[in-house]
């Protein structure tokens, strides 16, 4: 377990070593320099261009300019935006609750009916039930994320007025309760997080799906079946421990896709997180910040998915030896 | 003579693979039900252009914006009183041409980076596998967004941005089938007779994966097209050219949520919809013919 342990820190290091690297390389050398770049930047004024010359040493060479580079990395705070006039890193800190709040709540509720109606529907396997719930998760899955926002929007908060067109709350309202707080809170929270967990919701319960049927065909099912043992408890201990394994890896696999939904879901509901971030980020052509958050949301993924790889090995006892 | 023969042979070999191939491929329902919706968009994206043109809606000289549909207008209008369902039609072929031109590039990529690391194994597979894995674990939209800003709004620009961020999965899958058919006897004996690296990769092991890039494909073409309309509605769009992520980027910033303008947002999600269904409907099918575990024993 150690050496495997080792093994993984070291590859998750490397692959953090290259973004870091793709992540200069990216915004220094594909259309040429940031000057170049900024000048697309419609607000930016002669002065601002000449400290960002400055502030990046783009006088220097290309080496001194990489070492720059990888000091503000260092020092912490990712440079400054020009659009907030902070360190980007308070810019992106900021917006990280919002983000864990609306991502968490989606993936939990997700995986829960995922999981749920995978195992009915390869319970009911070949019925018109499991068409129907197949067809709907196949559809679920091939929908663009922010269209599905969109017409959540148009119908449940401009038609029917039921929700908050978007945001997180009304701001200078002051709450005569917690409760309170907390209702209009959710209030807010709900249209977002159903809308995401409904985007979600069609893979997990495709791979439960497929994953329950491959383990009941295994002879060790049949084996427990022969001994008598009931429907409830073969699928409750022999069968769902072993089929829910392909959901965790999913949810490693799926972290890239969610934080891409988070940035489609956010700009339709105006939800103040890490997503809206990156959209406003790119209309104003705020590279600082952008380049920011590409670095900090690709570790984040690269981490999250190096915790999953060893939870998996945890959870499996047939990939420990 | 010879090769006259061994050319009909193999041609009536390629004759029987096809039609035993259609043979199970057209008893899959969800299949023949993605192949109708395929052939109808591209139809509608080769020939609709030719027959539709975008008119504006006016009643008395006054310019009739978001109004409902009506029985000349049968998809409504937009904010400048320009007909939707012509709109969708037109949009049908950039929106396919994207997906297809991306598809194309990032198969090529994905193929030739697999076959040369299962092929030449050790420090070269090692390189390319490192860079595949930083491709497959960075979060798709970020990296396409920060491109597509970079490098300006363009449809040239979409395509290879598309493109250059969706092989690693192919790449991988193909890499590993490559592993296994290296060691297949035929392949060292053309390596006995002398034949070139180049030529076994190009005659030899190419052939063989040409099934898994098929079946693949369809995945990638499915993500091209949903990652052409998240790009365009996102604004990365090349604004003059009428796609249907262009269409739903105006509408949004247009106020059709305000508006339930339905009949704007409505039509062009459902055609990408439709698209994406397509390709998975024909992947589905296209997984059972090829792993035969997958069929139903029952059947």
């Amino acid at each position: 377990m150690r050496g495997y342990l080792f093994q993984k820190i070291m590859q998750a290091g490397l692959t953090i070593l290259i973004v870091v690297a793709l992540n200069f390389f990216l915004f220094r050398i594909m259309p040429g320099d940031p000057i170049r770049v900024l000048i697309r930047n419609p607000k930016i004024s002669a002065d601002a261009l000449e400290r960002v010359r400055e502030q990046f040493g783009l006088n220097e060479g290309r080496l001194v300019q990489f070492w720059i580079y990888l000091r503000d990395l260092f020092s912490g705070e990712l440079g400054s935006s020009f659009n907030y006039r902070q360190p980007v890193i308070d810019v992106i800190m900021e917006r990280v609750p919002a983000t864990i709040m609306l991502v968490g709540t989606a993936t939990v509720l997700s995986i829960i009916f995922g999981v749920l109606l995978g195992v009915i529907l390869a319970w009911k396997r070949g019925t018109r039930l499991d068409i129907v719930g197949l067809s709907i998760s196949l559809i679920l899955y091939s929908m663009p994320t922010f269209w599905v926002a969109i017409i959540m929007v148009m119908i449940f908060a401009v038609y029917w007025q039921i929700f908050p067109l978007g945001g997180m709350g009304m701001p200078g309202v002051f709450y005569t309760s917690l409760w309170a707080e907390l209702a209009s809170k959710v209030g807010y929270l709900f249209l977002p997080t159903v809308t995401f967990a409904l985007i979600l919701v069609g893979e997990y319960v495709l791979i439960m799906r497929s994953s329950l049927l491959e383990v009941m065909r295994e002879d060790y099912m049949l084996t427990a079946r022969a001994k008598g043992v009931s429907n409830r408890d073969l699928l409750r201990k022999h069968a769902l421990p072993n089929a829910m394994l392909p959901v965790v890896t999913l949810i490693a696999i799926n972290l890239g896709f969610i934080v891409g939904g988070a940035i489609q879901i956010e700009t339709v509901f105006s939800w103040p997180g890490l997503g809206r971030l990156m959209y406003t980020a790119l209309t104003n052509r705020d590279y600082p910040v952008l380049q920011g958050l590409f670095l900090f949301v690709t570790i984040a993924v690269i981490v999250a998915n190096f915790c999953a790889d060893i939870l998996y090995r945890y959870l499996d006892p047939r990939v420990k030896s | 003579m010879q090769i006259d023969a061994l050319k009909n042979e193999r041609l009536a070999l390629w004759k029987k693979n096809l039609s035993s191939f259609w043979s199970i491929y057209s008893q899959n329902t969800m299949g023949l039900i993605g192949l109708v919706i395929l052939i109808f968009f591209t139809l509608m994206a080769i020939f609709g252009p030719l027959l539709v043109s975008i008119t504006t809606m006016s009643v008395d000289g006054v310019t009739q914006v978001m109004h409902p549909p009506t029985s000349g207008f049968w998809l409504g209008t937009d904010d400048l009183g320009k007909d939707i369902l012509a709109g969708v039609i037109i949009g049908s072929r950039v929106s396919l041409l994207v997906g297809v031109a991306a598809t194309a590039i990032s198969m090529i990529i994905g193929t030739v980076i697999g076959i040369v690391s299962g092929f030449y194994g050790r420090a070269v597979d090692a390189l390319l596998m490192r860079i595949t894995d930083v491709f497959l674990v960075i979060p798709w939209l970020p990296l396409m967004l920060v491109m597509a800003a970079l490098l300006g709004p363009s449809l040239g620009n979409i395509i290879f941005v598309i493109g250059i961020t969706s092989w690693a999965g192919t790449a991988r899958i193909i890499r590993s089938q490559t592993l296994s058919i290296k060691e297949r006897p035929y392949v060292e004996r053309a390596r006995a007779i002398g034949s070139e690296d180049s030529h076994i990769m190009f005659y030899h092991i190419l052939p063989n994966v040409f099934p898994l890039i098929f079946a693949n494909t369809v995945l990638v073409a499915a993500i091209a097209i949903l990652s052409e309309t998240t790009l365009s509605f996102l604004g990365m769009g090349d604004p003059t050219r009428v796609t249907w992520g262009v269409m739903l980027h105006f509408a949004f910033s247009m106020g059709a949520v305000s508006h339930v303008a339905w009949w704007w947002l409505l039509p062009p999600g459902i055609c990408v919809v439709l698209v994406v269904l397509s390709f998975t409907f024909i992947g589905y099918a296209l997984d059972e013919v090829l792993n035969p575990k997958l069929r139903r024993r029952d059947q």
